[in-house]
């Protein structure tokens, strides 16, 4: 009746669902474990809460890196998960700025507020703070710095982090709030400038990954893998802080 | 250049086609030709598609097949996995959203078909079945070759639907739509590049395809 057979549900090649903002670093990841022990996952980027909603509904992810462990602890909640999962990292928002762009990048936004007031900044890129974990720390870091409602009007809002970073890095958007591991990577470092913003401006980026019911063994193995020294290097290359222990 | 989402992508066009093919050729049938009570409602039924959002479409078809409901359920225990992100759900939501696309182009086949001739037909004593297969078909061939051209090059580039009942599955359920998507935001301006020229070529072949074989149709009536 259809075109494939049955996959047996816990696939030889899992897939994993990710945060985006580990689209670079977790690729890394991903192809040191192939190399380590000769079995591949495939990854897929989105934002945190769309996977969550996706989950829900039945998706056949195997494991879940998440950009914030409330969306863990939900799922955990509803019995979709193994267990509560492990910490891997702790992300960083940083203020990004294309080349070319009358804005220039300072940790405390300073010219982003005087910015918005010369009108020298048309659009400044986030994610959406609706599902995308890097959005609500953008919302945050706009509120605490007082330009939340000035800002209204010049928000372009990604789908996830990956996709406010296309924004700003091509320059369509003057400076954008985004995931301090996707603006250090090189194709990002080469289209303009950063800085990272004050950690304590924003609710911690506490990033949590679990296996998902039905996870069979690669799975497994990579969720072990991400625990491991290598993979913790790989985080810290991309500029995530490394919790002390998993939990 | 991804080509298991190329593959993807002509699988569930194929496919698409496959079903579309009988499925199309029964109701643009009937409206073509029969007079029935609500006949205006079906044919703005089968329309549908082409005026809603994909979004409204992925929605209701989330919340009708999704792992909450209750098909989603009886699907999840028949097949032991889940009708929505699997291609079965996938193939299902292009059959639902090609609908016009199939239907429409045979329907305006079968209706220039003049009555007297499949009445001719009939009083030589042909068969209904008969009919179609030497008569009928055989005068409609250019409006349904149209009418699976459209379907499958509408399937190659759909993207709303497929998101939403989908997900984002490398090798279930991104076809090449979808993975162009994620070249882009991955920074992968080569790899996005080449896959939209090649989905660009193709388009517009397949709409010259319909274009030519259209104006083969309006010669005969003319």
């Amino acid at each position: 009746m259809f075109a494939t057979a049955p996959i047996v549900w816990a696939a030889a090649v899992p897939v994993v669902a990710a945060a985006s903002d580990l689209q670079y670093a977790l690729t890394e990841v991903a192809a040191a474990f192939t190399r380590s022990s000769g079995r591949s996952v495939k990854l897929t980027f989105g934002s945190s809460g769309n996977f969550v909603r996706q989950i829900m509904q039945g998706a056949p992810f195997e494991l879940f890196f998440s950009a914030d462990e409330a969306y863990v602890r939900d799922l955990d909640e509803r019995r979709l998960t193994l267990d509560r999962g492990a910490l891997y990292a702790v992300g960083r928002l940083a203020l990004f700025v294309p080349n070319g762009s009358p804005v220039r990048a300072d940790a405390q936004l300073n010219d982003v507020a005087a910015a918005l007031e010369d009108g020298r900044l048309r659009k400044i890129a986030i994610a959406n703070p609706e599902h995308a974990p890097y959005g609500r720390a953008a919302r945050a870091v706009l509120m605490k710095k007082g330009l939340w409602q000035k800002a209204q009007g010049h928000l372009v809002m990604g789908e996830n982090i990956s996709q406010a970073a296309q924004f700003a890095a091509s320059g369509s958007a003057e400076t954008g709030l985004l995931a301090y591991s996707l603006v250090i990577s090189a194709r990002m470092a080469k289209a303009g400038t950063h800085v990272l913003v004050p950690a304590d401006w924003h609710d911690p980026l506490r990033q949590r990954m679990v296996l998902l019911n039905g996870a069979g063994d690669t799975a497994r193995l990579f969720y072990a893998f991400a625990q491991s020294a290598p993979a913790r290097t790989l985080f810290e290359k991309y500029g995530f802080t490394l919790p002390a222990t998993g939990h | 250049m991804d080509w298991p989402a190329l593959l993807l992508s002509l699988k569930l066009s194929a496919w698409t086609v496959v079903w579309l093919l009988p499925l199309g050729i029964v109701v643009a049938r009937q409206i073509a030709w029969r007079e029935f009570p609500g006949r205006a409602w079906v044919e703005a039924a089968v329309a549908l598609p082409l005026v809603l959002p994909p979004t409204v479409l992925g929605y209701y078809l989330l919340s009708v097949f999704g792992g909450a409901s209750p098909i989603g359920q009886a699907w999840q225990s028949a097949f032991g996995r889940p009708l929505a992100f699997s291609f079965e759900g996938l193939l299902l939501a292009s059959i639902l959203f090609n609908i016009p696309f199939a239907v429409q182009p045979m329907q305006r086949a079968f209706q220039a078909i003049p009555d007297e001739v499949r009445e001719a037909a009939w009083c030589s004593g042909m068969s209904h079945w008969r009919t179609f297969c030497t008569i009928e078909f055989p005068l409609a061939w250019p409006g349904i070759v149209s009418a699976l051209v459209l379907t499958f090059a509408h399937t190659m580039g759909e993207f709303g639907v497929v998101l939403m009942m989908g997900g984002n599955i490398p090798g279930e359920t991104q076809t090449i739509a979808i993975a162009i998507y994620d070249r882009v935001q991955a920074f992968d301006e080569r790899g996005a590049a080449t896959m939209s020229s090649l989905l660009l070529a193709f388009s517009l072949v397949a709409i010259g395809v319909v274009y030519m074989f259209a104006n083969r149709i309006g010669r005969r009536r003319g």
